[in-house]
């Protein structure tokens, strides 16, 4: 047993550092994913129909193919075409594109379920668009938006695991090195369990609680 | 100006055609005995005293809340180490796959049962059927009608998450995929004949659930 908790303690420093990478990938993604959806959200629904067109295309499309083959494409593909960016940021971009695309569709489904004549009273009243977004539609969407958005985190962070097979050192590829050095296999895998339950089963308890505190019957 | 040169696909389409069958083999397989996973544990949360109902919630929720990547790294490289070394790649992938879709199969069961209207079960009751009777004649056939499009969606996503076995050297669609471009660095072409292909097969399966579906509804 000392032994055990001496093995953990020794590459506690690194599996921390995978951890911080983890988190920050998910953190950034997350974010830009975020404003990618909230645009794409928008786009399906007041675009002009090639607009709505060209993001509906992009949604679809995302939706129906594995986010590796995409972040496959995107870390071997970008220096084909002469881009070279560090495999952490082909990492972000590709699951950034991927967020945008589930956002996208989180964002059109609760502004789509809004009664029309919320915009309707909203125009009457003479607001610009801007303001008929942000003081009518947005404040009523962002009850319905919240607790599927942060499904999409949970997600997310689970996601992130596979920038582990593009040479990232995040929590999986921080514990797969442990691995291979120590053979200590089934103690480090375990302890990625935990971390990741952990991460991913406050965020889900959090949407429950919004789910709950949301939803009227 | 990139020049496109899909001649190294169109040579080596068959490894491409063959990782697409596999991908949809494991996906049918996996659903199957996460089905049977599933309904045990679905049945387990709903009806069975205590013990074996935190036990199947216990295993849905902790297998939902990590990563199938580490789910597929423990079978292939922990299992053997405590003596259960009979699975190969491919199957140490199904057997993970189908581990994972039983959680979240169990779920959408739990929803499926719990959708049933108390008097389909109560008048199963009344005319004299037993507990299995109920479950076999009336809870079953029910709740199947309800998750067949939840049922589809989760085989949807199971052939998406089949990619993953490329971690493990599995050769489905995205293993063929890194093949073709470590030897011929043909990348963009690759990857785009590969994201069609799912593409293509997503909405194929979403097309022929939908036939499915149809008939289903049109059947009742």
């Amino acid at each position: 047993m000392a032994s055990v908790i001496n093995s953990i303690l020794i590459n506690m420093p690194l599996i921390f550092k995978g951890l911080a990478v983890t988190l920050g990938i998910s953190v950034l993604v997350l974010i830009i994913g975020t404003i990618i959806g909230i645009c794409g959200g928008l786009a399906l629904l007041y675009g002009r129909r090639a607009v709505q067109v060209l993001v509906r295309l992009y949604v679809d499309t995302l939706r129906g193919i594995p986010l590796l083959v995409l972040i496959f494409a995107i870390f071997y593909g970008l220096p084909v075409l002469s881009i070279r960016v560090p495999a952490i940021t082909a990492a972000v971009i590709a699951l950034s594109i991927f967020a945008g695309a589930h956002v996208s569709e989180v964002v059109r489904g609760a502004v789509d379920s809004l009664p029309k004549g919320q915009m309707d009273a909203a125009k009457a009243i003479g607001l610009t668009f801007p303001q008929r977004i942000r003081n009518v539609i947005f404040p009523q969407a962002i009850r319905r938006i919240l607790p599927p958005w942060v499904n999409t985190a949970a997600e997310l962070v689970k996601a992130t695991s596979l920038v582990s097979l593009v040479s990232v050192v995040d929590l999986m590829q921080s514990v797969q090195q442990i691995v291979g050095r120590t053979r200590e296999t089934l103690l480090f895998y375990a302890v990625a369990a935990v971390i990741y339950f952990v991460i991913n089963y406050t965020i889900s308890l959090i949407g429950t609680r919004l789910e709950k505190r949301y939803t009227y019957t | 100006m990139y020049h496109f040169d899909f001649r190294p696909i169109a040579q080596n389409f068959d490894l491409l055609w063959k990782g697409l069958l596999l991908g949809i083999g494991i996906a049918l397989l996996s659903l199957a005995i996460g089905t049977v996973i599933g309904l045990l544990c679905a049945f387990a949360r709903t009806y069975e005293a205590r013990p074996l109902r935190v036990l199947a919630t216990a295993y849905v929720e902790f297998v939902r809340n990590i990563p199938l990547l580490l789910i597929i790294y423990f079978v292939y490289f922990g299992l053997p180490l405590i003596g259960i070394s009979i699975l190969d790649n491919l199957w140490s992938f199904v057997f993970a796959l189908a581990i994972y879709a039983g959680a979240y199969m169990t779920e959408i069961f739990r929803a499926g049962i719990e959708a049933i209207s108390k008097n389909y079960l109560e008048a199963g009751k009344a005319i004299g059927l037993t507990r299995w009777q109920v479950i076999r004649r009336v809870t079953l056939p029910l709740m199947f009608r309800i998750v067949l499009p939840s049922l589809g969606n989760t085989l949807i996503s199971l052939f998406k998450d089949t990619s993953l076995a490329a971690a493990i050297s599995v050769n489905e669609l995205t293993y063929g995929a890194k093949i073709i471009n470590t030897n011929s660095f043909r990348t963009i072409e690759v990857y785009m004949v590969v994201g069609l292909m799912y593409l293509v097969t997503c909405y194929a399966i979403a097309g022929i659930l939908r036939l499915f579906e149809r008939r289903f509804v049109m059947a009742r």
